[in-house]
This record gives C-alpha cells, sequence and structure tokens, in this order.
C-alpha cells in the first residue's frame, strides 16, 4: 500500500538524511552559519517531532558528527515523549554513539546539555556511563578540564567512582592549593604554571596556552613541542612552522602512508601548486593507495564509470570549510579510478591534472554532463553543489532529454552526490528530476551512497526505507542487556 | 551623434543571485596593448609587470593629492604611455605614478564627480567642483540621489557568489532586469582586478529600490525541444542554439536601452590606436539613460567602457548643466534658454543641491544685478 502519506514520509526522511549528511551548520559558499543552522534545526525538529523512532534511528546511517551530537541533544532533552520500547532502542544508539564520537565532541555535547538545561535522569546516566568507561581520563581531565568539570558537577557524579588516580578531585576543583599531584601529567600542569620546561609535557592545545603565558617564542616552542604532536595537528602545523622558523618540525617527514581519502585529499589541496608539482608522485601514490583502501574488496567491480566533477569557483567552500566540495570531489575522483574497471573523468573546467585543480570558472555542468553520457557508461556520478549557471537549469534539460529520447531503457545510471547544504532551499540541491541526489560528506562513503540513491529516485517506497534503516540499526545494536533504557 | 555597440563581445549565459543579474561578457581574443594602469595590480602579484603600449585608469579609482592634503579625483579616465616609450623623455621610466597619486576606494564622489563630465561643464572651474563634489557637506543630499553599491539589496552578495568566466572582458548588472550599469574591460586580467569595485561604485537611487522591491529576478532560460532531438549531435545543436538565443534576446531586449539610445559624443581623445570618449543620451527627457566612457580601437572594438543610470533627479540636473554648458556658464543666458530668471535658475540649481556652484563669481555678479 503505497499512499501519499507514505510517500511524503519517505521524502522526508531522505529529506533530512541528506540534510544530516552534509550539513555542518558551518558557513558554505551561498549561505552563512546563521542560515545553515536555522534550516538544520528546522529539520531536526521536523523529524523529532513527526517520525521520532525514524530520527533516532538516523544515528545508526552515515550521517556526520555535528549531526549526531545533535540528535543525542534532542532525544535527551525529549525522553519523556518517548515510549518504553523507544527508549531502549534510543539507549542502545546514543551508548553507541558516543563510543564512535570523538572525544572532543562529546565534550562538547555535556557542555551543550548543561547550558540547555538538559539534567533529567537519562541524560545523567548517559554521562556518567560514558565517563566510567574512559581509559585515560587524566590526559582528558588535562585536556578538556573545564567541560570536564562542568560534566562531572552535572551530573551530579561521585567523583571517587571514575576511573583512575583519587587525584582527579583536587584536579579539578582546586588544582593550585593541594600541593604536588602523584599523577605525572597532573604535577606537569601544576609546575607549567611556573616553569617553562613542564609545558613540554603538555598536550599541544593546553601547551599554547601556557606558551603565551610564559612568552616562549613561537619557533623554540613548536620546535619543543613536536613530539606530543597529534598526526592532524603535525600537518596542520608544519606550513606555520616554516614560517615561524621552527624548520626541524618543516623538514620531518610526511607521513601521508595511513590517512583517510577525504583528509588526504584536503591536505593536498591546501599545498601550493609549486609544492603539488615537486611531489606529484608521492602525493598521487598516496592518494591512490588511500583509495584502495576505502575501496577494499570492490577495486575493478563497477565497470564503467564516468565522473563529472565539479571544479567551479563555487567548489571553493568558505573560510570555515575551505574547499570542501573540491577535496570531496578530488577524492571521489581517486575513489572511482580504484572502483571503475574503465573510467572517465570529467572536470568542469576541462583540466587534465586533477592534482592541480583550483577552484575557478563557472558551472557548465548541461555540457560537461552530455560529454559523459556521450559514452554510455555504466554508471555516471555527477559530484557538485548543483548550482549550474552556464546556462542555470541546463542540465536539468540535458537529463530530461536525454531519458526521454536518448536513453529511455535507462542503461546509464545517473547519481548526483551533492557535499553542500542549500539553506535557503532546505535541503540539498537537486540536478534534476528523477535524478537521484544525495549529499555527501566523505568521499569513503560514496559506494554506500551510490546504492542508497535508489531510495532518492523520489519512487521509493516507505517500507523499502524503513528496511533499510532497520537493517543498519540491526547491525548496529549490541546483543547483551539495554543500557540507560 | 553615435550609438554604442557590443561587436566583438558575446553576451554568456547570466548568473542570478536574488534580484540581481549579472550578464558575463567575454572576448574571442583579449586586447593585449590596452591594459589597466598598472597601480591596478600589486606589484608582486600573479599580473606582474606588464608591456602594454597604452594603459588606462577607470575614473574614480585615482585621486591626486595636493599640497594642502584634500582629494582631488583625476579628470575622467586618462589614456597613459610608459615614460619610456616617448621618445627623449627625460621623465625616469621608474617613476611614471606613486608620487602625488594614489588609488583610493571610489566613494560618494565618483558618480558626482563624473556628471560633470559629460555634460561640459567649465574645465577652469574643476577644482571648485572637485572640493564641491568631495566635501561630506556638499554632496546633494547623498542618500537620495546615488547609493553605494553595498546599499543595492544583494549586489554585493551576487558579486560575492559570481563566477568569473575565464575569457570574460565584462559584465553588465541588472537590478530587477533593469540595466544599472556596464563595465567592458580589454583583458580578463583587468576585468578579474575591476570586479570587486563594483560594489563600491554608485548606483542611481531607482536601481536601489529596484532591487529593494524585486528581490527574485525571473528564470528566463528556456525548454529545449525533445521532440527534434534524435542523436546526441541533436542535443548538441539545441544546447547551442538556446545559447545564442539567449546572447540575440540579451542584446535585443535587455541591453536595449544602453544599445539602441542616440548619444552625443564628446571630448575625443586619441593615444595609439585608441580613441577615448564620453557619451551622454542625445534627448534628456525621461526615460532611461546612460552616461559613461569608453574607449574604441580603430576596427571599432570596444576596450573599454563604464557606464551609469541616471536617475531621475540626476536627469534633472544633468538638463541644467547642460542649459548653462550650451550658454558658455552665462546664467541669464541660460536662464533665458530654459525660458526662466535668473533668479529662477538659481533656485533650481539649489534645489537639485548645486548650492556651492551659486558662490562662482559668474553667479554672484549676475544675481546682484
Amino acid at each position: 500500500m503505497d499512499t501519499l502519506a507514505d510517500r511524503t514520509a519517505a521524502e522526508d526522511v531522505l529529506l533530512f538524511v541528506n540534510a544530516a549528511i552534509a550539513s555542518t551548520g558551518q558557513w558554505e559558499f551561498h549561505s552563512n552559519a546563521a542560515q545553515q543552522d536555522w534550516s538544520l534545526d528546522f529539520l531536526h525538529e521536523y523529524m523529532l517531532v513527526n517520525y521520532r523512532d525514524v530520527y533516532a534511528a538516523m544515528l545508526a546511517l552515515g550521517i556526520n558528527d555535528h549531526n549526531r551530537a545533535r540528535i543525542v541533544l534532542r532525544l535527551l532533552q525529549t525522553g519523556r515523549e518517548a515510549s518504553g520500547s523507544q527508549r531502549v532502542i534510543e539507549g542502545h544508539l546514543i551508548a553507541r554513539t558516543l563510543s564512535d564520537l570523538p572525544t572532543s565532541r562529546v565534550y562538547r555535547l555535556f557542555t551543550t546539555l548543561q547550558r540547555a538545561g538538559v539534567n533529567n535522569r537519562r541524560a545523567r546516566a548517559v554521562m556518567r556511563e560514558w565517563l566510567l568507561g574512559r581509559e585515560n581520563l587524566a590526559f582528558e581531565a588535562v585536556k578538556y578540564r573545564s567541560a570536564l568539570r562542568t560534566a562531572v558537577r552535572h551530573a551530579h557524579l561521585r567523583i571517587e567512582d571514575l576511573p583512575g588516580s583519587g587525584e582527579l578531585a583536587a584536579f579539578l576543583f582546586a588544582p593550585l592549593r593541594s600541593g604536588r599531584f602523584a599523577t605525572p601529567l597532573f604535577e606537569a600542569w601544576r609546575r607549567a604554571h611556573f616553569e617553562q620546561a613542564a609545558v613540554y609535557a603538555l598536550p599541544y592545545t593546553v601547551a599554547e596556552g601556557f606558551a603565551a603565558v610564559h612568552r616562549i617564542p613561537r619557533a623554540t616552542f613548536l620546535h619543543r613541542i613536536a613530539p606530543q604532536l597529534t598526526r592532524n595537528e603535525r600537518l596542520r602545523l608544519q606550513e606555520a612552522a616554516s614560517r615561524a622558523g621552527a624548520d626541524a618540525l618543516a623538514a620531518d617527514e610526511h607521513d601521508l602512508g595511513g590517512m583517510p581519502l577525504t583528509r588526504l585529499a584536503a591536505y593536498v589541496l591546501a599545498l601550493p601548486v609549486a609544492e603539488r608539482e615537486r611531489r606529484r608522485e608521492e602525493l598521487t601514490g598516496a592518494l591512490r593507495s588511500a583509495a584502495r583502501r576505502a575501496a577494499g574488496r570492490r577495486v575493478g567491480t563497477w565497470g564503467r564509470v564516468a565522473a563529472v566533477l565539479d571544479d567551479s569557483y563555487s567548489s571553493s567552500g568558505s573560510s570555515e570549510k575551505r574547499r570542501r566540495p573540491l577535496v570531496v570531489a578530488l577524492a571521489s575522483h581517486f575513489l572511482l579510478e580504484a572502483l571503475a574497471a574503465d573510467y572517465r573523468p570529467l572536470w568542469l573546467s576541462k583540466s587534465t591534472d586533477p592534482l592541480l585543480v583550483r577552484a575557478h570558472g563557472v558551472t557548465a555542468l548541461g555540457d560537461r554532463v552530455l560529454d559523459g553520457l556521450e559514452a554510455r557508461p555504466d554508471l555516471l556520478v555527477v559530484v557538485s553543489d548543483g548550482w549550474d549557471n552556464a546556462p542555470a537549469g541546463m542540465v536539468a534539460e540535458v537529463l530530461r532529454v536525454w531519458t526521454e529520447r536518448l536513453d529511455p531503457e535507462g542503461a546509464t545510471a545517473v547519481v548526483h552526490l551533492n557535499p553542500v547544504f542549500d539553506a535557503a532551499g532546505i535541503t540539498v540541491r537537486p540536478l534534476a528530476e528523477g535524478t537521484p541526489t544525495v549529499g555527501v560528506r566523505d568521499a569513503e562513503d560514496l559506494p554506500e551512497l551510490v546504492a542508497f540513491a535508489r531510495f532518492a529516485t523520489g519512487r521509493s517506497r516507505l517500507e523499502d526505507l524503513r528496511g533499510h534503516i532497520a537493517a543498519r540499526v540491526g547491525h548496529l545494536l549490541p546483543k547483551e542487556e539495554p543500557w540507560a533504557a | 551623434m553615435g550609438r554604442l555597440t557590443l561587436d566583438g563581445l558575446t553576451a554568456l549565459p547570466s548568473q542570478v543571485w536574488g534580484g540581481i543579474r549579472l550578464v558575463p561578457l567575454a572576448r574571442d581574443e583579449p586586447i593585449e596593448s590596452l591594459r589597466l594602469h598598472r597601480s591596478g595590480f600589486d606589484a608582486d602579484g600573479p599580473n606582474g609587470p606588464y608591456s602594454a603600449r597604452c594603459c588606462y585608469a577607470p575614473h574614480g579609482l585615482v585621486a591626486e593629492w595636493t599640497r594642502d592634503g584634500t582629494a582631488v579625483p583625476a579628470l575622467g579616465t586618462a589614456l597613459q604611455m610608459a615614460a619610456r616609450t616617448v621618445r627623449k623623455s627625460r621623465k625616469p621610466p621608474t617613476k611614471l605614478d606613486h608620487r602625488t597619486r594614489t588609488r583610493f576606494i571610489p566613494h560618494q564622489t565618483s558618480l558626482e564627480a563624473f556628471l560633470p563630465l559629460p555634460f561640459n561643464a567649465p574645465v577652469d572651474a574643476w577644482n571648485l567642483w572637485a572640493a564641491f563634489a568631495s566635501k561630506e557637506k556638499g554632496a546633494p543630499r547623498e542618500d537620495l540621489t546615488a547609493v553605494g553599491g553595498h546599499r543595492v539589496t544583494g549586489l554585493a552578495d551576487a558579486l560575492r557568489v559570481f563566477e568569473i568566466h575565464p575569457d570574460q572582458c565584462g559584465v553588465l548588472v541588472y537590478a530587477a532586469d533593469t540595466l544599472a550599469g556596464a563595465l567592458v574591460t580589454p583583458h580578463p586580467d583587468d576585468y578579474r582586478a575591476m570586479h570587486p569595485t563594483l560594489v563600491q561604485d554608485k548606483y542611481g537611487e531607482l536601481i536601489a529600490r529596484y532591487a529593494h522591491l524585486h528581490p527574485h529576478a525571473p528564470d528566463l532560460s528556456g525548454r529545449l525541444d525533445a521532440a527534434a532531438v534524435d542523436t546526441v549531435a541533436d542535443l548538441r545543436a539545441q544546447i547551442r542554439a538556446a545559447k545564442e538565443a539567449w546572447a540575440t534576446f540579451h542584446e535585443d531586449v535587455m541591453a536595449a536601452g544602453l544599445l539602441d539610445l542616440d548619444y552625443r559624443i564628446s571630448d575625443a581623445y586619441r593615444m595609439q590606436e585608441f580613441t577615448l570618449q564620453r557619451f551622454r543620451p542625445k534627448s534628456l527627457q525621461r526615460g532611461e539613460a546612460h552616461v559613461g566612457e569608453s574607449i574604441m580601437d580603430d576596427e571599432g572594438r570596444l576596450a573599454f567602457l563604464h557606464s551609469f543610470r541616471l536617475s531621475e533627479t540626476q536627469l534633472r540636473r544633468g538638463r541644467l548643466l547642460e542649459a548653462l554648458a550650451e550658454q558658455r556658464w552665462d546664467p541669464e543666458a541660460a536662464g533665458a534658454a530654459l525660458g526662466i530668471s535668473v533668479h529662477a535658475l538659481g533656485e533650481r540649481l539649489r534645489t537639485a543641491g548645486y548650492e556651492s556652484v551659486l558662490n562662482m563669481a559668474a553667479f554672484r555678479r549676475a544675481e546682484d544685478r
């Protein structure tokens, strides 16, 4: 039975999935943070009120961290409205989500709970259980000191129950009146207030503040803090280090081996063109191997694939999401190259050198999509923000005429991946009616998203979609007893 | 007497943001021998030094600084040549500029200083005009007659999200599909340097009002005819035809207010193969009226164009200035030509905001009599 209500529900769910994958509430090229936030907030509220169980189940789908934290917040805020069985599933999903999320995001979520005045029994239990499971709480106490203190206070925790040494209470609430600490990291933090050498035993983000207090020159600081840096901090700081004169850190060997594909693409595109030229082989090799890792056993199984990749000016993103759409396009290029047996990339600027792409020029999607369709591949992937403007709407016309006249059997599947959430339209901007559009955050999800796109054609049925989501939830739920229900 | 043409330039598909429509113009081949004055570029930027035979500095972007520290906007666009290209020049080749001259952000002086140019205001009174135009107090009711581009609803955002075409050498700015202004440059690099200054330009109050009241420009994209398509080549032909249809439609309908008007063209100024001229509409009656400056080359190609659309108030002022200019700034004769007394003419000038003009000696004498 496929009623109008069912179809609407399916559309709503798809709308939300796409938004929750693509949007992070930050500035985009066409809209600012406030607009993004407003649109996203509306979608969350709408889903929570109308489809609470699906809304909770979204935690099991590959949506981005920002939206997962947001969903957890809203679920905890409105626990009273959930039925008993809903609470059990929500409890599992929340626990699983918190263990997956980066540590910093969880602490930020706790702070948000405190600011929003959410202090029900379930919220306190969630915070307690998560904190009880931490392995290195002493380190986190130093790195996220104020957030942890807020969480402990807000959740009415008995601090003796928390793992680690008994000095946690003293460190959080009276650190400079308690004398020496036995825990080395606490002691280093205490000494860093008056001793420069102790600064370098602390995590980088904490040490930076002390370095400012002690007026340590930037070059000296970067040179000596180098052993404490995480890999991402190291990559991020290398350019700055060479400017500041910390040559040892700047000349440090780049270890691009284990980096995820999208992050690697972002790193490559942040390099100056001359350096990309110089390290061409190293970078291309790293991107290829990251793509093969992401493709896994699917390497070479996709047949003939063409991709239209957007490197127009709008793919430069914003100052908060620098070059993000272009990064996704570049990562998709290498991933599709690994997945396909026969692959044809079509950049909008007609560039043939993916390593040197830059965001410039107009978005003439119509012409390029036709170039891609002409060879009649099995699959055409379009990675673009959907702002077709040379001329506007031409790609919709091309796809319409193509399906009507030139490929009525639908031998070529067209999938549009959109890395940008359009705040004004409260959706990811589609290419054409009948062409599935899905949001994308990391290029690694591309195979799942292309499979998911079958729901986004507008002809999908709610049962299929619910089935898909239930399968993902079932996959994620543990077999043991429910927790915090 | 003459008309403007956009020969050598092709209108590309427009980009719309809210009520603002920007129509890019592209050249098949850029003009290399005329370029933006090099102070328009960063010295060590990617455009670096280049050897153009002729340079221009767009109006309102350059001011000269006098000894007492007041800024005098340059009198219109100038065509310039590097000193070393002039034979036997004693001017050292490196000191072409930068001594008393600086780039400055065009503010309200830009348009007010521009107005008298096409209307032949007396050149010997230029300092008076410049002082009048640059003094905040003297600027005639600034909020009513012309507003800066940043105050035209949506223009700043439209320019920010506009995607510049690689061959683009110009743009036409439409607010609610009314032509607000045109900019044409000889070279794509020049255009990229000039693009951000469009938001600092002045636009008539009419344009600001249109942009405010019509927040959405209509979608003018056409539909392809599916029935006529049997092969991919057919589809390509349809796409090409749609683009050509847009270019024709734009020239015949959308830009008609600029191109179909008869202009008085004055101040011909030649250097090398280029001619600098100022244009103003032949008749100053109500309706769409553009004034501006253009540079043409010998083959009749448009190398540079910068135009403003006059508002009704500015048209009225134009009529007054023209009457004065035709009578060589003799107030009595001008009053007679308009069929009004000297006092009435003075009153009109005052209402138009040209109070400081009345301080000119000739006026005082005429009013005293």
